[in-house]
């Protein structure tokens, strides 16, 4: 396939002194805790964004926070490029290596180190999955809000990195908001420590400048988090409607009756057949896009909202209304949904855009968004987070022709480039990584872009921390 | 005073500043501007930038000149059913100063009141954000919608760098709809720890608590006019459709019975009292007290308070389900004391917000940092203020 984005040139002189770069990381970790081996680095190459693909230097995988500063103290000293990877889910290729990078794997820090039910924190080591938190606390009727389709596998570390959202980050908030504290290793393996279990942290706020910096400010090693105590209970509704923008129209109407939902998904039809083939949750085929609105509370409190709910979507004709009766029907719901990018994948290759637009926007941006697929001949299924103008869509195309693949490239840039002059955002919960890298000079100015790269330069004067991502590779200055 | 009454001239006058080396003290309408510089600085205040340029009720998103008085957002916001959701507190009581403090103010400061325990704080709803750097540049950072991971987050940078990073000219952010019903459940006679585990135990129900507070006798009297019953006073407030109030209350009242005896306040009062509970109104008294403004976790907040009063002479009450402490000295600001209690019982932060102009100078106002995050923070500073025009010493 061919390559449209381009990675930094390997450093000649780390790449040749490959052996004793390696030589010296065993001697800084346990002998198991680095991987060299050409065939063990295989499963490193990439991440979510297959598409992509680098051989390491090297793989190490510490165990402790002081660990990972005696690796980042070695490869600042020596100039070796670090690329921070939590389970390698990125859809955005922000955990994809490259030659000369040693990979600085978190999964073996993976410990819930404490659970604080008086101060409602969660303190864990960033090689935790997202949902194993919410696992650990949901007996005692907690829970971490959170929730990227990838959960079962992500990682807090990563989580961080990006930002992560979720399809119940209507009401909860996104990662960011979820986080009080962490430890983070500094490019020269400095340790410090941000924030803790107080609400908010002296100084600036570092804290929100590390999360969402795609692991270019330095390594998160430990994260105190915040737990929610769980709602009594949560019900879907689903609604059929004929058109994608009735839908659309449907969401800025129930947002605007002051009604916040704790999710509310939209799919169009493509996505619809794609997931009831493949999840037979039976969602209408007759209809041209779908909504999940999920609400929250005692059983009287869902009723009422729930009927509010119902009568918006009826003044926007609604042809389809699927209340359910039972955790089991709730689940189907969900399954479909929540299956789509497995679904997806079963059919077709596909990319996965991420471009956040104003609620306003929606109808417009789909409709645009329709036209530019057509007109590379391809085809689109739309899979989203209506509630907050977060659109993810899944761009199908066949990777063994090499020509498709790039007009889904071009096709998908150009839908951001959409999203940006809409008054929205190129990535709103996946990140810049590779895939978004070279489209920030759409959103950002020179200047913008400089500022950005100044803060960065604060934390990494040399370009050490997964270099090759976020910033445009011209112009670094 | 420099009042720079458009975007383009404040990016000039900070240009020609900063190749002059002339420091300037970024403000709004100073009623928050307690700390001190460590060196002379002209004002420049944001003030005449002013106004709304962009609400949309339906989008719950809102963007306003940084100057633009905060009553005003206020008006707009409440003639739409919608508030700021992290409540922002008014400075004035407290520090006995006059003015109209702006939205660029309460971002600046990241000004959050008591919803910050559901909804987040100042710095949770702002998402986008246009400012002049230390080089004159004019920089946008965020946008207008909820999620956006596009770059570093220079949102949150700037949200609480009071005005040590950059001038604020335009802030954008999230709003929700004011909750058509406010209850709130009084627990009557609690001491401070016995506050605290009740505070937990309720926002550890499904009832959705949107501040837990805890008034300890001295304080009682002086909310709401004197009318919350006798002894110490341990809030609850729940907000909501006014049948699902109803129902949380009545669930929330029955578990706090063991705690102690229970009441409620009713619409008007809660409204009443949540506002003065943001406010400190208590500490709103005409000194010169020393106030603090005491932020650690939860569950350390009486330990703190209970260890400092064998040592000095302290008054104070509790946001935050105990983790946002407002103390007041009665005689000395007792910095070094209070700062070695608040590491031992596992870190956090204190800001003296008020004190006597002879007591001040002595003291840093904001908490001193440890020195790796000093040395960072100085790194990040000189990235947007490479001459050190703004606020100079603000931050210690």
């Amino acid at each position: 396939m061919p390559e449209a984005i381009q990675f930094l040139l390997p450093r000649p002189e780390v790449l040749a002194r490959r052996s004793i770069i390696i030589d010296d990381l065993c001697g800084l970790l346990p002998a198991d805790c680095v991987i060299h081996e050409a065939r063990e680095l295989v499963p490193f190459e990439t991440d979510a964004f297959v598409s992509y693909r680098r051989m390491p230097l090297a793989v190490v995988l510490p165990r402790t926070t002081s660990q990972v500063a005696a690796v980042m103290k070695y490869c600042h000293r020596n100039s070796i490029p670090v690329v921070p990877r939590g389970a390698g889910t990125s859809l955005s290729g922000g955990a994809i290596p490259q030659e000369d990078a040693v990979v600085l794997g978190l999964s073996r820090m993976a410990r819930i180190i404490e659970i604080d039910y008086a101060n409602r924190t969660a303190t864990v080591q960033a090689g935790v999955t997202n949902l194993s938190i919410s696992e650990a606390v949901g007996i005692d009727g907690f829970f971490y809000a959170p929730d990227p389709s990838s959960q079962l596998a992500c990682t807090i570390g990563g989580n961080i990195g990006m930002n992560s959202g979720g399809a119940h980050c209507l009401k909860y908030g996104v990662t960011t908001n979820n986080l009080l504290g962490v430890k983070l290793v500094l490019v020269d393996g400095e340790v410090i420590e941000i924030g803790g279990k107080h609400l908010d942290a002296a100084g600036y706020d570092l804290l929100g400048l590390v999360c969402g910096s795609e692991g270019q400010l330095g390594i998160v090693t430990e994260a105190t988090v915040r737990l929610i105590a769980k709602p009594e209970g949560a019900r879907p509704v689903l609604f059929g409607f004929e058109t994608s923008e009735e839908a659309g129209a449907c969401v800025a109407d129930i947002i605007a009756s002051g009604i916040i939902p704790v999710a509310i998904e939209f799919m169009d039809k493509p996505a619809i057949e794609i997931c009831e083939a493949f999840a037979k949750a039976g969602y209408p085929l007759d209809v041209g896009a779908l909504l999940i609105v999920e609400v929250e509370g005692s059983e009287a409190e869902m009723d009422a909202m729930l009927e509010n709910i119902v009568g918006i979507a009826r003044r926007h004709a609604v042809l389809t209304v699927r209340e359910c009766q039972s955790a089991t029907e709730a689940a189907l719901i969900w399954k479909g949904r929540k299956s789509a990018f497995g679904a997806t994948g079963r059919i077709a290759d596909y990319i996965c855009m991420d471009g956040t637009v104003p609620l306003s926007k929606l109808s417009y941006v789909l409709k645009q968004t329709s036209e530019i697929i057509d007109r590379f001949g391809l085809r689109v299924a739309n899979v989203f987070h209506a509630g907050d103008g977060n659109m993810h869509p899944l761009i199908l195309f066949n990777a063994n022709d090499p020509e498709e693949a790039m007009k889904a490239e071009e096709a998908g840039n150009e839908i951001l480039k959409l999203c940006v002059d809409a008054g929205g955002c190129l990535t709103g919960e996946h990140g810049v990584g590779i895939e978004k890298r070279d489209l920030m000079r759409h959103q950002y100015t020179d200047a913008e872009l400089a500022q950005q790269m100044a803060v960065r330069a604060a934390f990494d004067e040399d370009w050490i921390l997964n270099p090759s991502k976020v910033f445009p590779l011209e112009g670094r200055g | 005073m420099l009042i720079p009454n458009s975007e383009t001239d404040a990016a000039y006058v900070i240009r020609n500043a900063a190749a002059d080396n002339k420091p300037l003290s970024i403000c709004g309408a100073d009623t928050r501007g307690f700390a001190r510089l460590n060196k002379p600085a002209e004002p420049i205040s944001s003030r005449g930038l002013s106004g709304i340029v962009d609400y949309d009720p339906a989008e719950m998103v809102m963007t306003v000149k940084s100057g633009t008085p905060v009553s005003e957002v206020e008006a707009a916001l409440a003639a739409n059913r919608q508030m700021m959701a992290f409540e922002p507190m008014d400075h004035r009581g407290i520090l006995g100063n006059k003015g109209e403090p702006t939205i660029g103010g309460v971002f600046a400061a990241n000004v959050s009141g008591p919803r910050r325990l559901i909804a987040g704080a100042a710095r949770d709803s702002l998402l986008g954000i246009r400012f002049v750097n230390g080089r004159g540049e004019i920089i946008r950072a965020g946008g207008r919608v909820m999620k956006n991971v596009t770059g570093l987050d220079l949102v949150k940078l700037l949200a609480g760098s009071q005005g040590t990073l950059g001038f604020l000219t335009e802030v954008t952010f999230r709003v929700l709809p004011v909750p058509p019903m406010t209850e709130t459940i009084v627990i009557s006679g609690l001491d401070d720890e016995t506050a605290a585990k009740a505070m937990a135990a309720a926002i550890a129900l499904p009832v959705e608590i949107s501040g837990a507070a805890h008034l300890p006798q001295t304080v009682r009297s002086r909310f709401i006019d004197g009318v919350l019953p006798e002894g110490e006073a341990t809030v609850l407030r729940l907000e909501g459709l006014t049948a699902s109030v109803d129902v949380r209350s009545q669930k929330l009242a029955a578990v706090m019975g063991a705690f102690g005896p229970v009441g409620k306040l009713g619409m008007e009062n809660s409204l009443m009292l949540w506002r003065q509970i943001r406010d400190v109104a208590p500490y709103a008294d005409g000194t010169e007290k020393p106030l603090w403004r005491v932020s650690v976790a939860p569950s350390a907040g009486y330990h703190l308070v209970s260890a400092l009063r064998l040592e000095a002479g302290i008054d104070a009450f509790y946001d935050w389900q105990g983790g946002l402490v407002w103390m007041r000295m009665e005689a000395d600001p007792e910095a070094e004391l209070l700062r070695r209690y608040i590491r031992a019982l596992g870190g956090g932060h204190a800001t003296l917000i008020r004190a006597s102009e002879a007591g001040r100078p002595q003291i840093p106002t904001f908490e001193p940092l440890p020195d790796a995050i000093a040395a960072l923070s100085a790194r990040i500073k000189a990235k947007l203020d490479p001459a050190g025009i703004f606020s100079p010493g603000k931050l210690g």
